[in-house]
């Protein structure tokens, strides 16, 4: 059964992508979508047997590469982490299948998509269940492949292909990080195996190794590579510039890829690597720096973007920040269990904009939308359950994480703690609460509430979808408001022992209960804030301030909207700092001075040359007199006498480096 | 016939095959291509026997055959396979019958002197990776130039040929005549050019380290290695389909080879001294070739500067005298002498039906090529080490060995990944993505039968040897730790 949870995707994806010509649209529906649903219902049983029943499951199948001492086999692990992690992709994955069975009903490369979809779910499986590093980083660029497709699903328009590349490229430097981490790994612990590297890591702490010409904490080291792995997968901060392109690719590959799953992935390897990273606090350290400057930077970035799903873009991008530096305070629960809730909340709310996309005729900017909420009564619902969600309203899914990971941040104050960087993220992650009740409520109001500003074609045609996009966002939007109260006690409750071995929880953990004890003046922050946010936005958009907007012309202001409305450059900044050099070093460089200049004209072409010339000029020597071959000869036997007498002098002058400039003016002659 | 005589074989079949050719009439072409195929399968069903009975347990050499060939002057022919090259071989005869195949719609007039150079190549390369004596392995490591200089400057595709066919004529040529010094010396001094008596002699460290550097003028130009490696854009541009994917796939795995059967084994100290040396080139060959690969234009080219670069990964390996280094370099050369041979044929396809190789004029063919799309999707895939296919294992492998040796190098190289992925990617978004190009592109046929059994069991191969390397890493195991105890 363990098993089949793998399989079935797998051959889900070969049935459809390879027989979909002979199994039609409707049997390639119907096919992957059996399936995941299959894969539903056995993940939900590995969770009861394992995550409930507490019985960690084991499976070897054959090896896979060894050499020396290094053996690496195929083998699958299922504990509590990954049990989590495939109910939550299945279950998503099955829904957007569900969803795409509709939204994509007029695409005549229906059974590729499905293909497509049921391929990312299998790497993403085999991402989780592996049981070594180097099998999960298989299924890490699998599903950086299945990405790539997935982005650039409708190939012949250029923004997709662009975005399609930008995403794999950037998360290649993230592979890149991963797979170096992966090597210092085999350097320390002659093994990749979990087992072997997270139960050993202890004895390690104090090796150093000698790199770039530093002595560094060889465990610290391994962290970051491995964040910088996370780093390109979660979109944080420096690599994030990859996740709002990636909107071009359908709705519901953002749902299930760009918010639910795979960039999740990187928050799954810092918690999955919990007991190597908790041993390093330097990394601990840049882990929730990198975290909270993400959730704010894109939280506020967000506020300023038009496209109704890049403004879900960067809120995924700021909730992974949240997860991430919450990791970085060594709550690793937490971050798996906002990880869980967020898959649902955001999944929710990108197929309600997909919903939302599909009924005004492919429409995404949401300044001319507007008045939905009478038109699309359950889209309306489902997004403002979603948004809720998000913006962490009292009882609602994302209220219990959300709220727990900012009463984490708070307790950083207290002194007895010792956790100075808490409180950076404290405050970071307070302002960005602000933000995103901001901005999510500003795409409810600009998209449902306000005045529409959409062309007649498009109002004349709006309908509420067909029932098989609503099912789905049914189902999430009872998740968003259940999922989060139901397994609260279970992910974070107090001496938990769902976790068992499968995340390594400090007995400093029990901080936990701090957080119950805060004053409750501050317990109600993060609400009063996220309420002023909605409330500044219903003023700016539908409220009194939407005619009276004095300060939009205030220089300063525009300065700062237009910049954030830009993202900030970052784009600007890898471009014309990276990627243009590179492109003029392998060109005009590489190219044309090195390989077509320089080696071109010391090799084949100089010698060739050389050759020629020499021999046109000793030619000339040639004349065929024996008057001038008998001046030669005399003249070569005069010189010898004279130079052997006073070789011994000479010979000081002669050097080995000399003859190689001779040998060079050779060519130059 | 026995057992022990199964190399012979192996290696005499296309040698009669080329000569069975000769006598045939030119006017028979169709009798001609199926007796080179026939001849080739033959060589291929061989050397798949010779694996079969091969016995991994050993790092001794089997089937060996020898014949006194001068006897006063103690030089022996000697043939005989071990871990490191029997899949070399294997390479070899599987790539001379895609060679035979990819070449059949060749116009009758010429098939007959094609297809005889491409046989006399298979038997002279089968030599190169099975004889066992320095002296002969330098004869057939140049005889291999002929063939392969008819095949450039003949049957080439544009006028700059003939300069291609020279350039690469000259730069093999020139590094290996320090080879034939090197042998020479060691021949005077030592009185035997047999390698098995050969690797139980110190060298005294000064002239290790003379030889090693004879020996490495000739084997870094083969690789190649960074300043020497302009001759292989140039060959590989002009070199018709066939004659790219038995240079990419064969011909680059001579100067790793010569690195494990010789500079390694016989010059452990010298090796050890040079590896900096080694190390520097082959991470600026992998970098800069990145690069470079990045801004071209022409198909063909950018696969042979990915091959430049991707050879710096196997010099990696090699020096890095461990296991996984070294069978990591043994299964990149491998993986790369299929992924690449498979993208210089998916070339061959795209130029048999559009006649042009510049990236300008593609886009958007996976509406018109579906099959092809994936085939170049999947190879593609394999070229930037995807893992679960053949090159994530060598790359790991390596870079694994190298990391214990030199962890800044790992790091350096590693850049690659990024560049690569790059490089590969543009390609392939390029030529199959995008929108058709219907001004350029006129020809709507997607790839033929023939192609696709070319195509279809490389594929196989590359995904098998992904996902389940042991087989092969099994065979090589004991040769490969033989070689690291020259270093230990």
């Amino acid at each position: 059964m363990y098993l089949l949870i793998i399989a079935l995707p797998l051959v889900g994806t070969l049935v459809t992508g390879l027989g979909g010509r002979w199994i039609g649209r409707k049997g390639s529906n119907l096919f992957s979508t059996t399936c995941v649903v299959l894969c539903v219902f056995f993940s939900s049983i590995a969770f009861f047997e394992v995550g409930l029943c507490g019985v960690p499951c084991y499976i070897s199948l054959s090896p896979w590469i060894s050499s020396g001492a290094l053996n690496i086999s195929w083998g699958f692990l299922f504990d509590s982490l990954t049990t989590t992690m495939l109910v939550v992709i299945t279950s998503i994955s099955s829904l957007v299948h569900l969803y795409s069975i509709q939204y994509m009903e007029h695409d005549p490369h229906c059974p590729r998509f499905m293909s497509f979809l049921e391929i990312f779910t299998f790497f993403m499986i085999l991402l989780v269940t592996a049981d070594n590093f180097v099998q999960m980083f298989l299924g890490w660029e699998g599903v950086g492949l299945a990405s790539y497709l997935l982005i650039n699903f409708w190939y012949t328009r250029l923004c997709a292909n662009q975005a399609a590349i930008k995403a794999l490229v950037v998360n290649r430097v993230g592979d890149f990080g991963l797979s170096l981490g992966i090597f210092t790994i085999f350097y320390l612990f002659g093994s990749v195996d979990y087992e072997i590297v997270f139960s050993s890591a202890n004895i390690y702490t104090n090796y150093s190794i000698s790199f770039c010409g530093f002595s560094i904490n060889t465990l610290t080291l391994i962290g970051i590579f491995l964040l910088i792995g996370a780093v390109g997968k979660s979109a944080q901060l420096g690599l994030h510039t990859w996740l709002p392109d990636a909107m071009e690719g359908p709705t519901p590959v953002s749902a299930l890829i760009h918010a639910a799953t795979m960039v999740t992935a990187g928050v799954f390897l810092i918690v999955r690597c919990s007991p190597l990273i908790d041993l390093s606090s330097d990394v601990l350290l840049l882990i929730t720096l990198l975290g909270s400057s993400t959730a704010f930077f894109a939280s506020i970035v967000g506020v300023f973007q038009n496209d109704i799903k890049r403004v879900i873009a960067y809120s995924t991008c700021s909730q992974l920040g949240y997860m991430v530096f919450v990791c970085g305070l060594s709550y690793y629960n937490v971050g798996m269990f906002h990880l869980v809730n967020h898959a649902f909340f955001k999944a929710l709310l990108f197929l309600s904009a997909g919903s939302v996309i599909h009924a005004l005729s492919n429409e995404q900017d949401m300044r001319r939308m507007g008045s939905l909420a009478n038109s699309l009564p359950i889209t309306y619902a489902a997004m403002l359950i979603g948004s809720l969600s998000l913006a962490g309203f009292p009882f609602l899914t994302g209220f219990y994480s959300k709220d727990l990971i900012i009463e984490i941040t708070q307790i950083s104050y207290y002194s007895n703690l010792q956790i100075s960087f808490g409180v950076y993220a404290c405050w970071l992650a307070n302002i960005s609460v602000l933000f995103t009740s901001f901005y999510t409520f500003r795409l409810i109001f600009l998209t449902f509430i306000k005045n529409t500003n959409s062309y007649r074609k498009h109002i004349e045609n709006i309908h509420e979808s067909p029932p098989l996009i609503l099912i789905p966002l049914i189902l999430l939007a009872i998740s968003s408001i259940f999922v989060g109260f139901l397994t609260k006690d279970i992910f974070v409750g107090i001496g938990t022992p769902f976790w068992g071995n499968a995340i390594n929880i400090l007995p400093t953990s029990c901080n936990l209960l701090e957080v119950e004890f805060m004053p409750s003046l501050i317990k109600w922050l993060p609400f009063v804030l996220s309420s002023m946010g909605a409330i500044l936005a219903y003023t700016i958009n539908v409220g009194v301030l939407k005619n009276n907007i004095q300060f939009a012309h205030n220089h300063l202001f525009r300065k700062l909207a237009f910049s954030l409305s830009k993202k900030l450059y970052w784009d600007k900044l890898y471009n014309s700092f990276i990627v243009s050099p590179l492109m003029y070093f392998g060109y005009n460089i590489s190219f044309k001075n090195l390989d077509r200049g320089f080696i071109e004209f010391v090799g084949p072409y100089g010698i060739s040359r050389t050759i020629k010339n020499w021999s046109t000029k000793v030619i000339k020597i040639q004349t065929g007199q024996l008057t001038h071959y008998t001046f030669f000869v005399i003249f070569g036997l005069c010189s010898l006498l004279l130079l052997v007498p006073v070789w011994d002098f000479l010979q000081f002058l002669v050097d080995v480096r000399l003859l190689v400039f001779c040998f060079i003016a050779l060519f130059v002659a | 016939m026995q057992i022990t005589n199964l190399l012979l074989w192996t290696s005499l079949i296309p040698l009669c095959g080329a000569i069975l050719l000769i006598f045939i009439p030119r006017f028979y072409s169709h009798l001609i291509r199926n007796i080179a195929f026939a001849t080739a399968q033959l060589a291929f069903i061989y050397s798949i026997l010779l694996w079969l009975c091969f016995e991994s347990t050993t790092s001794l050499f089997q089937f060996i055959y020898t014949i006194n060939w001068f006897p006063s002057y103690n030089i022996y022919y000697t043939i005989g396979v071990d871990g490191i090259s029997l899949f070399f071989i294997i390479l070899t005869t599987w790539l001379i019958t895609v060679c035979t195949l990819i070449s059949w719609n060749m116009p009758d007039s010429q098939i007959k002197e094609y297809l005889i150079c491409f046989l006399l190549l298979e038997a002279i390369l089968i030599q190169v990776f099975c004889v066992l004596d320095v002296l002969f392995f330098y004869i057939f490591f140049e005889s291999v130039l002929i063939p392969m200089f008819l095949i450039i400057g003949v049957w080439g595709s544009r006028e700059r040929k003939i300069r291609a066919a020279y350039q690469f004529f000259i730069y093999t040529l020139a590094g290996s005549l320090l080879m034939l010094l090197a042998i020479l010396t060691i021949y005077f001094q030592h009185g035997t050019t047999d390698i098995q008596v050969l690797w139980n002699i110190n060298f005294d460290v000064r002239t290790q380290i003379l030889l090693w550097l004879a020996f490495f003028a000739s084997l870094a130009v083969k690789i190649p290695m960074i300043p020497f490696h302009i001759w292989l854009p140039e060959a590989h541009a002009e070199a018709p389909t066939a004659g790219s994917v038995i240079l990419a796939g064969v011909l680059l795995k001579m100067g790793g080879y010569g690195f494990l059967r010789f500079s390694l084994p016989l010059f452990p100290e010298a090796s050890l001294y040079f590896a900096p040396l080694i190390y520097l080139l082959s991470i600026i060959a992998a970098i800069y070739a990145s690069l470079t690969t990045i801004r071209q234009v022409d198909l063909k080219k950018i696969i042979a500067y990915s091959s430049v670069s991707h050879m710096g990964f196997v010099t990696l390996g090699l020096f890095s005298f461990n296991s996984q280094g070294i069978e990591g370099s043994i299964i990149l050369m491998l993986s790369h002498g299929l992924v690449s041979s498979a993208l210089f044929l998916c070339v061959g396809i795209l130029y048999d039906r559009h006649k042009t190789r510049l990236l300008k004029y593609y886009g958007g063919l996976v509406q018109v090529m579906p099959i092809f799309s994936i085939l170049l999707l999947f190879f593609t895939f394999s070229n930037i080490g995807f893992p679960g296919t053949s090159s994530f294992v060598g790359e790991l492998l390596v870079l694994m060995g190298v990391f214990q040796f030199s962890p800044i190098s790992t790091f350096l190289s590693a850049f690659s990944m990024i560049l690569g992925a790059g490089y590969s990617i543009w390609l392939f978004n390029r030529v199959c993505f995008g929108s058709l190009k219907l001004q350029y592109i006129t020809n709507f046929q997607d790839i033929s039968r023939r192609e696709f059994c070319i195509l279809f069991p490389l594929s196989v191969f590359v995904l098998w040897m992904g996902i389940y390397p042991e087989i092969f890493l099994s065979e090589i195991h004991c040769s490969s730790y033989n070689l690291i105890a020259y270093f230990n």
